[in-house]
């Protein structure tokens, strides 16, 4: 009953958050209700026992990346977004198709997912075993993201930065 | 006791406003958050059925995924940077040429 009242409360606060963020003109607005929807996925992470996931997730996600984005709107100086105009054919065909489709989907998943329940921190992730898992099983895996970021980092570095400054050889010719 | 579908739905439900909000905002750096917010549904809906199956691996995968999202992140608000310094804006509508 409890998991049954905060998995609502939370679910509710999430929606809330992503539907805040569409409507939402301005682009800080939108940055801080995605910080509310990160926070409240880190609570229905916990309540599904995933407590290293719920803790990556505040200090990863609401912490870090949500930084970059509000430190790249400040540095941009970003305002409110201007409308443009969009098609009547899209709003006329493109509400009521997302609500059946949303249906649809809800329906077959009420249905036919075997109606499994979990009980409140059903599976237990631990930092230790989920360190074995990554470190045994998922190496090879953990490897190539290490090169990705890698890639990542100096790719960032380079499109980030001046034409002129040293990061970027200039060309000899 | 709650049944899995109700963590998949809502799973669906943020993974559908990601989609609204890629497809309809004019901002490049929402268009970005909406992207992190369909990754965010994902990530719920592997962890639920990580719960349900009794199997870590799908815990693991979100580590892979935030890995992929956060590298994903810099390098894109880097080409954001490097966007509006090239055209002053960050309305995607005003960028549609390849090259200047």
């Amino acid at each position: 009953m409890l998991h049954l009242v905060l998995f609502l409360i939370f679910g509710l606060i999430c929606v809330t958050g992503a539907i805040n963020l569409l409507v939402q003109k301005h682009p800080i607005s939108s940055a801080l209700s995605l910080v509310v929807v990160m926070a409240s996925l880190a609570v229905e992470y916990l309540l599904l026992g995933a407590e290293f996931v719920a803790a990556v997730q505040v200090i990863v996600y609401a912490g870090a990346v949500m930084v970059l984005f509000v430190f790249v709107i400040m540095l941009l100086n970003a305002g409110e977004e201007e409308s443009t105009k969009g098609s009547r054919v899209a709003l006329i065909l493109g509400v009521p198709g997302v609500l059946a489709g949303g249906l649809l989907v809800a329906w077959v998943l009420i249905n036919h997912s075997g109606g499994n329940s979990v009980s409140l921190g059903a599976l237990p992730g631990y930092p230790k075993t989920i360190g074995m898992l990554l470190f045994h099983e998922f190496l090879l895996p953990f490897e190539v993201t290490s090169i990705l970021v890698l890639i990542a980092i100096m790719g960032a570095v380079f499109l980030a930065s001046r034409p002129d400054s040293p990061a970027r050889p200039r060309k000899e010719n | 006791m709650v049944p899995v579908s109700y963590y998949l739905i809502l799973s669906g439900i943020l993974f559908a406003c990601g989609v609204i909000g890629f497809l309809i905002k004019r901002n490049i750096i929402t268009i970005f958050m909406s992207i992190e917010l369909m990754l965010n549904g994902v990530n719920l809906s592997f962890v639920a059925f990580a719960a349900q199956w009794h199997q870590l691996s799908g815990q693991v995968f979100v580590f892979f995924v935030m890995v992929v999202a956060a590298a994903e992140t810099a390098v894109g608000l880097a080409i954001i940077i490097a966007v509006f310094r090239t055209r002053e804006t960050l309305n995607v509508d005003q960028v549609n040429l390849l090259k200047l």
